[in-house]
Order: structure tokens, then C-alpha cells, then sequence
């Protein structure tokens, strides 16, 4: 249940972003996820109710955008889709393995509404 | 959902909320790794030329076992001192350090993977200065370990010959970002009926560019490939910084 320190981290640096910008309240926080960053979102959405509370996100919507895994081919160039159920990298094209993963990864605080 | 690229300072399309007060959208575009990330190069600064590790595995795959073996071997060539997380007991501190090497225990409680935090905190019980090489044996846990950096060189993803040749595509974030990959409890393979060439696929799929190895921390069979891939990375570790300009340590991190 690794989605509870992902949660608290994410309030820290909502609350952080939210303040710089003179909000008081946190309407909706946006997440961007990756295929391959291992996050259940029933996970994330258990954790982000239990601990939302006593915060400036206490009544906010949370929004996740999830990003398919991406990997560009070392021989022949071409960017692919992973299967995202076993995160198996080898090219349609060629099939050549590729290590190279440019997207899948991501847990990112993508954009607050505030008020 | 849409999101909007653009910096963070700029607030776009105020509207109205539902109780009548003014939304606005604040771009942020950060990692929420990011208060973790800091910290991680933090101990990567302080961990200078040491050649230091991640390894994870599931509960029972022989970590510790390996990481005794390998401390025993090398003791005459490096000094390895091991971080240890689990949830709970310092059992396995305990035997590494009946192995002849520090060690420190972290005891998370509930938490069931380390964070950069825990392995600074955790680094004060260790003398680093008289130290080669740091191990951090991470919780045994295949999924949650995967996105915390902890300051380390290389992540090494541990299966065993009990576990089943398709770990890793069950798994293939903790085996996409190995740097090298044990196949541990060789000795046993035919007796469990484990099938060399599935797994060694399976990695290959998810992991490419891993190097692979296959260990008996019971017999010591592989252990002197480990031991000398050990060596030659803490040896190539320690002339990048020795021949880096002074204060660019840091940038011979992964």
C-alpha cells in the first residue's frame, strides 16, 4: 500500500503549489500516472480519502490522466505502445527489445484548480 | 480530462465555482517524487565514490542469504557496509553483520518499501568514510520498492528458482529498471523444476539491457561473476569521481 506515501506526498506539494498562489482551498488536484508506476487507482483514491482530511484538498475532486507506457526501438527508430499487461518492450516492427521507455513512468502533480 | 502545458506561474481560465467564488487552474507539472528525489541526491552527494546498491526482491528470495555470501567474499578486496529495511525485527542486521560486515537495520512498521528519508537517517548508524561499497536491501516487495529512489548507483531486482519463471512480466516495473537482475537458488532449479531458458526470456522482454545472474547464495555457484562485476563497477565508480572536476561528484549519479 505503497499509495498512501504517493498520497501524502502529493497533498505536501498541492498544499505548497496551492499556497504560492494565494488559493485557500483546493478544489482538484490532476495527476498524470504512468502504466508502469505501479499505482493502483482504487489505491490512490482510498488513500487520498483517508487522508485529505484537516487539509487544504479536504473537499477536492482527485483526477487521474493515465499515460500509456512508451518506448522508442534502439534499431529501427519506430516508438511502440508496451503491452501494458506484462510491460513486455520488444518492437512490432522489428522485434528488437527496446530498454528505452520514454513514457509509463510518470507520477506527476500535472495542474490544481484552487480557489 | 484535459491537462494544460504551460509554466506554473500562470492562472488560466478563472471561472466560476459552484458556490459562486472564482476557480482557478494552477499549473504545477512537478513529480510528486519530487520532495523524495531531493533527498536521494542528497545522500548520493554524501555517499561520494562509494559504489552503492538497491536491491529488491520478493520476501524469501534470498537476499540477505546472498548479501551474507557477498560480504564474505569480498572482504578481503572492499569494505561493504549493508542497510537493511523490513517491517519489522533487526534479524537480518543481525546475521550480516555475523557475516563481519556493519550493518544497520531499518524497521519501517507499516510501510512496506524504504524512501530516501529512511536510508538518511539510517546512513548516521554507519562509519561511510571507512566504507567501498553500500548496500540498501530494500523490503522484500516487488511492487511498491519500485518508484523510490534511495541514492543509489544501481538497482538489482532479485528473483529465485522457487518463485517461477514469469516474475517479471508479473512485475516488469521492478525488472525494467534493473541494472542487473540475480537468478538466485540455482542449486535448487531441477529439483523445483524451474525452466532456465523461460526466465532468462522473460527478463530479456522487460529488461534488456540488465546484466544477468544466476546465484546459489547456498553453494557459492556464480557468486565470483557477481563478485567481479561488484568490483569492476565500484572501480569504475571511483576513477569517474576521482577524475571529475572538484564538486561534480554528483553528476556520475545514475
Amino acid at each position: 500500500m505503497h499509495e498512501m506515501s504517493i498520497v501524502l506526498s502529493m497533498l505536501d506539494l498541492a498544499e505548497h503549489s496551492a499556497r504560492e498562489e494565494g488559493a485557500s482551498r483546493i478544489d482538484a488536484i490532476h495527476l498524470e500516472i504512468g502504466a508502469l508506476a505501479g499505482v493502483v487507482p482504487e489505491a490512490l483514491e482510498f488513500a487520498f480519502q483517508g487522508a485529505r482530511d484537516g487539509t487544504m484538498a479536504e473537499g477536492a475532486r482527485l483526477e487521474v490522466d493515465y499515460l500509456p507506457a512508451m518506448a522508442r526501438c534502439a534499431a529501427c527508430e519506430s516508438d511502440f505502445e508496451l503491452d501494458n499487461r506484462y510491460g513486455v518492450a520488444l518492437c512490432p516492427t522489428c522485434g528488437t527489445p527496446s530498454a528505452n521507455l520514454w513514457q509509463g513512468r510518470e507520477l506527476q502533480l500535472a495542474h490544481l484548480e484552487v480557489t | 480530462m484535459s491537462t494544460n502545458p504551460g509554466t506554473r506561474d500562470v492562472a488560466l481560465h478563472a471561472h466560476g465555482g459552484v458556490d459562486g467564488s472564482d476557480v482557478r487552474t494552477v499549473q504545477v507539472q512537478k513529480s510528486l517524487m519530487t520532495h523524495n528525489d531531493g533527498v536521494a541526491a542528497e545522500n548520493r552527494t554524501r555517499f561520494g565514490d562509494r559504489l552503492v546498491l538497491n536491491i529488491v526482491s520478493s520476501p524469501g528470495s534470498g537476499k540477505t542469504a546472498l548479501m551474507e555470501r557477498t560480504v564474505a567474499d569480498l572482504a578481503e578486496t572492499l569494505r561493504v557496509g549493508v542497510v537493511v529495511g523490513d517491517l519489522e525485527t533487526d534479524n537480518d542486521a543481525v546475521r550480516i553483520h555475523g557475516a563481519g560486515a556493519p550493518s544497520v537495520q531499518i524497521v519501517t512498521g507499516a510501510v512496506c518499501h524504504l524512501e530516501a528519508e529512511m536510508v538518511a537517517r539510517a546512513v548516521d548508524g554507519l562509519d561511510v568514510d571507512q566504507l567501498d561499497v553500500v548496500v540498501i536491501e530494500n523490503v522484500g516487495n516487488l511492487v511498491c520498492p519500485a518508484a523510490w529512489d534511495l541514492g543509489e548507483d544501481l538497482r538489482v531486482t532479485m528473483l529465485s528458482t522457487t518463485e517461477g519463471e514469469d516474475k517479471p512480466l508479473k512485475y516488469p516495473r521492478i525488472f525494467k529498471d534493473a541494472d542487473a537482475v540475480i537468478i538466485n537458488k540455482i542449486d535448487i532449479a531441477d529439483a523445483v523444476g524451474f525452466d532456465r531458458d523461460a526466465a532468462l526470456d522473460a527478463v530479456r522482454k522487460v529488461a534488456p539491457s540488465a546484466t544477468v545472474f544466476e546465484t546459489s547464495a547456498r553453494t557459492g555457484e556464480g557468486m565470483d561473476a557477481w563478485t567481479a562485476w561488484l568490483r569492476e563497477r565500484q572501480a569504475e565508480k571511483r576513477s569517474t569521481i576521482a577524475g571529475a572536476p572538484a564538486g561534480a561528484g554528483v553528476a556520475a549519479a545514475r
